[in-house]
């Protein structure tokens, strides 16, 4: 009744199952083995590009930053530092600075002032040593700066690649945004594998020997806030900042994310994050949100504050505000 | 055990037998492959720059073919209510396919999560205990559990059903029939904590939606089933397992509710999003129509809509009680929502940024033979686990081929 299959295993073919194995079969096999091993080489090819020293052994079993010693700690950023100096001939001081007590950090913008001079973008890249093709590439770096039409805060009619022959433009207004240290941060809660986490001080971070750029962060920040290293960093030997610090801006490895920390390797060092101090119109407020007499809380109690994305719920630690 | 290893030994041997044809179906799905591993293999040393993802457009194919093939993966459910609920005896035969196919979707799934990876190197941190793993915290994590947790209980029911109709004794249930219930439940969690991934995420408001995981479910149960029916006759006809024209119609009409389900949540999304649009349609915008002068995905959108109305035209008349209209609607409908949950969903998710970019994607071809070698990979694996279970099913390879097949 049913149509006669034009099988593939036949009765036959099941036959030869149960019988040992012929010389015939088995010479089969072992070519066509032959020829698939090729196959596989030649498949992975590429694999011997790979730069020696690009995955060790120690990276693969290294623990979490929050699980390793001191002492584990301390070899693993000299082995950072030699290896900056072995493939960019600079040597860096890798540090590891922990949170103070009783600070936690907060930004405050003024966009009455701010006139879009993207001068914050750049000093960011400097410090930073974000991966970059050239002086004006600024794609990587943390602060995007928004233009804005007059008249309300519309994101959806930004533009960050503004470029006329002189800022501020009459009909417009601009808007830097950069990571907000959320207190309620969706970064963090979505990682996989904890490789970003707040701090005491609020600050949020990321380990680049731990995260597995899986990007789940990037897809969950509401700002736009985090940056991926597609390729191995490139950054010439006159650009290398080497005031750097392991959970801030050593040189990253490629495949990772990586994210405005406030600069934490100044601000933990009782310095101000670079883009304060570039800023040519003082619009940038930065302090201690725990303590009562900082600028910061003096902006946040008597002036005008604005909160991007409130109806996100990531209660941030930037603040927007006006002067008039 | 003796019996295990002689069974394996068999197995082996079967998987290298074959006519010309199986040699050289195998051998081109190897071909392919290999040129996706070497894709791969380059991706790995040149990092995902050779992909056309961004910054703004951090997800591109390999998460939309993800997200489609869990969809597809939980599909086997489709065979199974009916098969062990219901009790509808001529589910019974096909069952097992549609367990195997879950197999081979759930691998391609996760081949295609670690492709995705920048630093596939540090899989491990994923996996306790080796890891540090955020859980319950991210929906991840959760999606690592019943990922692997579905293709275990899937590989326990599969391979213990095979074994037992290679000795040719009766399966004993208490061994396999509560875990034919938990995979009903857990088809749906695999399901339902994919679309949690997006659906988790606040700052976009394309998936933060509560209709999400709802379409998701539908229209899966129609692409697994769309591709099962393609499936099933392409095994009755090309081997001695006979399967009966009544799962297939069966499934017709399960595809034909969801589908329809499918379609009216489709108006709704569209009906919400258009008839006032806010700001948060500035992404549905994008897919339908294009944004600020930029309409990449306009094309595919409407491509897979055209397919999905011919799909559930086909479905709901006449013409599919014939076998060819069937498979017509049963391709426009596998294409359609191929389209529509990849390329459709995961793309807008990420145009315009939440600080208005527009940016655009699209993938390259690395990018591309690395997808064609994952699914290369998915018909290789599903291509040799029907070789030899067809065989074991019929019962002409037994564990006594001395005795008669029939004895069971
Ligand atoms: S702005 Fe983005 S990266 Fe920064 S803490 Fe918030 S969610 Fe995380
Ligand atoms: S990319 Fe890295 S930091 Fe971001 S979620 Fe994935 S593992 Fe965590």
């Amino acid at each position: 009744m049913h149509p006669e299959p034009q099988n593939e295993v036949s009765p036959k073919t099941i036959e030869q199952v149960y019988q040992p194995l012929t010389r015939r079969t088995f010479l089969k096999g072992a070519a066509a083995s032959m020829v698939g091993l090729a196959g596989l080489t030649a498949a992975l090819k590429p694999l011997l590009e790979l730069e020696s020293g690009a995955i060790t052994l120690d990276d693969l079993l290294q623990k979490h930053y929050r699980e390793l010693s001191a002492d584990d700690l301390k070899r693993i950023m000299a082995g950072i530092a030699d290896k900056t100096e072995k493939e960019h001939g600079v040597r860096p001081a890798v540090r590891d600075l922990k949170p103070l007590d009783g600070v936690e950090f907060g930004y405050a913008l003024n966009l009455t002032r701010c006139i879009g001079c993207r001068k914050c973008a750049h000093a960011c890249l400097k410090e930073n040593n974000q991966s970059r093709d050239d002086a004006n590439d600024i794609e990587m770096s943390y602060i995007r700066v928004l233009e804005l039409d007059k008249g309300a805060i519309n994101l959806e009619t930004s533009n960050v690649y503004y470029d006329p022959a002189k800022v501020p433009q009459k009909d417009k207004f601009y808007m830097p945004v950069q990571c907000q240290q959320c207190r309620q941060s969706p970064c963090t809660k979505v990682c996989p594998v904890q490789a970003t986490w707040q701090e005491k001080d609020g600050l949020v971070v990321v380990d680049y020997n731990w995260c597995i750029g899986c990007r789940y962060c990037m897809a969950a920040c509401p700002y736009d806030a985090r940056r991926f290293n597609y390729q191995k960093p490139t950054i010439t030997k006159e650009a290398i900042n080497p005031n750097q610090s392991y959970l801030s801006n050593r040189i990253r490895p490629k495949g990772v994310v990586e994210k405005c920390t406030f600069c934490l390797h100044r601000t933990r060092d009782g310095k101000y994050p670079a883009c304060l101090e570039v800023c040519p119109t003082g619009a940038r407020v930065f302090g201690n949100l725990r303590d009562p007499n900082s600028e910061i809380n003096y902006i946040l109690n008597n002036k005008r504050v604005y909160v991007l994305k409130e109806e996100v719920g990531t209660l941030p630690r930037f603040y927007y505000f006006f002067d008039k | 055990m003796r019996d295990y290893v002689t069974f394996l030994w068999r197995v082996w041997r079967l998987s290298w037998q074959g006519s010309v044809k199986y040699y050289a179906w195998m051998s081109v799905l190897t071909v392919l492959v290999l040129i996706g591993l070497h894709a791969w293999a380059r991706q790995f040393v040149d990092g995902l720059q050779v992909t056309g993802m961004t910054n703004q457009v951090s997800w591109g194919a390999y998460i939309a073919n993800f997200t489609f093939l869990v969809g597809v993966a939980a599909a086997a459910v489709m065979l199974v209510i009916p098969a062990y609920i219901y009790k509808k005896e001529h589910m019974h035969e096909v069952v097992l396919f549609g367990e195997l196919m879950a197999i081979a979707v759930i691998v391609m799934c996760l081949l295609f999560v670690t492709v995705d990876l920048g630093r596939p190197d540090r899989f491990l941190h994923m996996i306790p205990p080796f890891g540090v793993f955020n859980f319950p915290g991210s929906i991840l994590s959760w999606d690592v559990i019943v990922l692997n947790g579905y293709l275990l209980i899937n590989l326990h029911i599969a391979s213990y059903l095979l074994y037992s109709r290679y000795r040719q004794q009766q399966p004993t249930k208490k061994f396999y029939i509560p875990f034919v219930f938990l995979s009903i439940v857990w088809a749906v969690s695999i399901h339902t904590v994919t679309a949690f991934l997006y659906v988790g995420l606040a700052g976009r408001s394309y998936w933060h939606h509560p209709l999400v995981p709802s379409r998701f479910l539908a229209s899966a149960f129609v692409a697994g089933p769309a591709l099962m029916v393609l499936a099933f006759q392409i095994i009755r006809r090309t081997t001695r397992y006979w399967i009966g024209d009544q799962p297939i119609f069966t499934l017709r009409m399960l595809m034909t509710v969801a589908m329809i389900i499918n379609m009216f949540l489709l108006g709704c999304e569209l009906f919400t999003e258009f008839y006032y649009p806010t700001q948060h349609a500035a992404a549905a915008h994008y897919l339908y129509f294009g944004l600020h002068g930029h309409s990449g995905l306009v094309p595919w959108i409407w491509t897979a809509i055209t397919l999905d109305v011919i799909g559930l035209v086909l479905l709901a008349s006449p013409a599919s009680r014939q076998i060819a209209g069937l498979n017509l609607a049963c391709v426009a409908c596998f294409v359609g929502i191929w389209i529509e949950k990849g390329m459709g969903l995961i793309i807008p998710g990420f145009v315009p940024t939440p600080l208005g970019q527009v940016v655009e994607y699209l993938p390259t071809l690395n990018e591309t033979l690395v997808c064609l070698g994952i699914w290369a990979f998915g018909a290789l694996m599903y291509s040799w686990m029907l070789h030899v279970a067809v065989p074991i099913m019929n019962g002409s390879l037994r564990a006594r081929p001395e005795l008669s097949p029939s004895t069971l």
